[in-house]
């Protein structure tokens, strides 16, 4: 115990956001743009949609017409109410989750599907041609994240870096190298803790003996603050901030986004081997659509033939992109050569030759 | 022409191309206020402003994704990494992230990002600051490996690593930073990477090398000249992608080859080249291969570093083997 007469030389305060409670009523007045109910339907649709998506990939999986694919089932609000709050021209650097996230930016769902369906061309991506492809080695784009920004506040451009992880990835000195340069730099940068509980089996406790994620922002020198992950209005409003401090030169924040993965950790995981059934039917409460679709009937903004026509209309979408998806053309074998240099180097040419003579096989 | 050490070549490299790009920054640790440990980056701080010339917090991982995310913005990174021994942390981003972006992508975006580093042994340096573990990183699918072995090709390959459009490590040989000198005019000129350097022509006998100990095969090369061995030695200089061609030519011509490399043996990048020669140019062989390399224990601390270190004894010695081989 340390001597109760020492000075305090520092104090540090950590804030939680959340504005709808889990059945959908107001907590406290809710922000300017949540006024605006097309934003708010905007956001429930892109929800609705991911959900729909993700778990039509997963019966892709099923009947093997997908690889591996990691489902964002429960975690809808954060995935795209971080996304709504980011400019075209700003950077995305996401994890292999956030399918809702690449979804709003533009990526369309063949590509992802194309992606998981093993296929590097799923990677051109209709979205922003400067965002991020999925980053698979856990943390590992966050140091990548600071070196965008970096180049943002050099050029002395208006644009924010905005980089999604894990809380598994806060365990990783990548995550944390970055955050320490970022505060030293005042980069314009967001930082995204999805907390959702589980990195695979290992739960947050095994993971951190810290009370939040958000505080290890503090070390770094800038704000961290947590949020309901399940709450989208509170994931933008969040968001919305941090990105504008960042945009205006105040630099960077970490926003953990408490939530719960509701799914496996993917098709190619089970959960019931480590977590407890209740666990999951518990927080199936707390989830996000559910959440905002209450508040939205509650203003009478939404209904009963709204939502069958809003699923119809996912539906028609998801299935018109997995036809286009199935019916991709497959990649000439020696195109495997064909971005490994800006130009082939000639030592390799001959094996190149050997692929697309089909002489390999 | 004024006469540079390798390391002022290579400073002068930076400088030419920080002032005709300015896209080119240079970060890590001591680089900027102090000029690097090795002074390979000194006045350009104070050329090129802070902003430009950055020292980072003490974190290779850090300063190789930083170079990544740099490079995919379109910002031509160099960054330093102090030893080659400190190099290890930056594994993961070269692996899973710089070399391989632009296939990721399939050329929405790329990297192009150098990182320098010190490579080798002999300056009497503490544990872990005296590493060869080149054939590591010529192992990595879309990586460009570069090391020079003279001033000259040290600003050459300098340049054109800075400015070619994908990853490269660039290993600069540490115990011959000061000890080479050399004529170098700042004209920025670069040099092509993936070529050889043949540095002395020779009919007996084929000896090939890269990086500081290039050094010993030029001495030993002059001491067989002096026994009437007339010896071929070719700096390979760029490991990945290199240049089969020149090797495959010049062992067919003389038929017989010595492989010299600062690295251990097993693994290290002569055999490498030994199975190149084995697949493409064994009927040309009139004797077998040789390797003269470290050996496959641990770099050991300085008072046994120099019995590491392939000598020109030890080159000379083998030589005679491979060309006494009827």
């Amino acid at each position: 115990m340390a001597d109760e007469g020492l000075p305090v030389i520092a104090r540090f305060e950590v804030h939680r956001r959340s504005y709808l409670a889990p059945d959908g009523t107001v907590l406290r007045p809710l922000p300017d743009f949540a006024s605006d109910m097309s934003k708010l339907l905007a956001l429930y649709r892109g929800m609705v949609l991911t959900r729909a998506f993700d778990l039509k990939a997963v019966s892709l999986q099923r009947t093997g017409r997908l690889g591996t694919y990691a489902v964002s089932l429960g975690q809808e609000a954060v995935s795209v109410g971080i996304a709504s709050a980011m400019r075209e021209e700003d950077v995305l650097l996401p994890s292999y989750r956030d399918n809702g996230t690449l979804l709003w930016r533009g990526t369309k769902m063949e590509e992802i599907l194309l992606f998981w369906g093993g296929d590097e061309r799923g990677n051109l991506s209709s979205g922003p041609a400067h965002d991020f492809p999925y980053c698979i080695p856990v943390g590992s784009q966050a140091p990548q994240a600071a070196g965008v920004a970096y180049a943002f506040k050099l050029r002395k451009e208006p644009r924010v870096a905005v980089c999604l992880f894990g809380d598994g990835a806060t365990s990783k000195g990548d995550v944390w190298e970055a955050m320490n340069f970022a505060g030293v730099h005042k980069l314009p940068l967001l930082f995204v803790a999805n907390n959702n509980q589980w990195a695979i089996s290992v739960p947050l406790k095994l993971q951190t003996a810290s009370q939040t994620l958000a505080q290890k922002a503090i070390a770094a020198g800038f704000i961290g603050e947590q949020v309901d992950g399940n709450d989208v209005i509170a994931v933008r409003a969040a968001a919305e901030e941090a990105i504008a401090q960042a945009r205006a030169g105040g630099g960077p924040r970490l926003i953990e986004a408490l939530t719960y993965r509701l799914s496996d950790h993917t098709t190619a995981d089970d959960a019931a081997r480590y977590r407890p059934p209740e666990e999951v039917q518990t927080r199936w409460k707390e989830e996000p659509i559910a959440r905002l679709r209450a508040y939205l009937v509650s203003q009478k903004a939404w209904g009963k033939a709204q939502e069958e026509e809003l699923a119809a209309e996912c539906q028609k979408e998801i299935e018109a992109a997995i036809e286009r998806y199935l019916a991709s053309s497959p990649r000439a074998p020696e195109t495997m050569f064909d971005h490994l240099y800006a130009e082939l180097p000639r030592a390799y040419a001959s094996q190149r030759g050997e692929l697309s003579r089909g002489s390999d096989a | 022409m004024p006469e540079l050490t390798l390391v002022e070549a290579i400073n002068l490299a930076l400088a030419r191309a920080m002032e005709e790009d300015a896209n080119v920054v240079v970060l890590g640790e001591d680089v900027g206020v102090n000029g690097g440990v090795f002074r390979a980056t000194v006045g350009l701080q104070q050329r090129f402003g802070a902003e430009r010339v950055i020292d980072t917090p003490l974190a290779e991982l850090l300063i190789s994704g930083l170079c990544v995310g740099m490079a995919a913005q379109g910002l031509r990174p160099v960054g330093e990494i102090q030893f080659m021994g400190f190099l290890y942390p930056c594994i993961d981003q070269l692996v899973n992230h710089a070399s391989r972006l632009r296939n990721r992508t399939q050329g929405r975006l790329s990297c192009p990002m150098v990182l320098r580093t010190p490579h080798g042994g002999g300056i009497r340096a503490p544990e872990h600051h005296s590493e060869s573990t080149e054939a590591m990183l010529a192992h990595i699918p879309g990586l460009r490996v570069v090391m020079p072995s003279s001033p000259e090709r040290a600003y050459g390959l300098l340049l054109a690593s800075i400015r070619d459009p994908d990853p490269v490590v660039f290993l600069e040989p540490t115990r011959i930073y000061r000890a080479a000198k050399g004529q170098v005019e700042d004209t920025g000129e670069a040099l092509p990477l993936d070529v050889a350097f043949v540095l002395r022509k020779g009919r007996d006998v084929t000896l090939i090398s890269w990086g500081a100990v290039v050094k010993e095969t030029l001495a030993a090369a002059d001491e067989l000249a002096a026994q009437s061995i007339d010896a071929e030695v070719i700096d390979l200089a760029t490991l990945k992608p290199y240049d089969e061609e020149t090797v495959v030519a010049s062992v067919t011509k003389t038929g017989r080859c010595v492989i010299v490399h600062e690295a251990a043996r097993t693994g290290g990048f002569g055999a490498e080249i030994a199975a190149l020669i084995a697949e493409r140019g064994l009927t040309s062989l009139l004797a077998p291969i040789a390797r003269v390399t470290g050996y496959d224990t641990v770099m050991p601390l300085p008072r046994l570093e120099q019995r590491y270190i392939p000598s020109v004894a030890r080159i000379v010695a083998a030589t005679h083997k491979v060309c006494e081989f009827a």
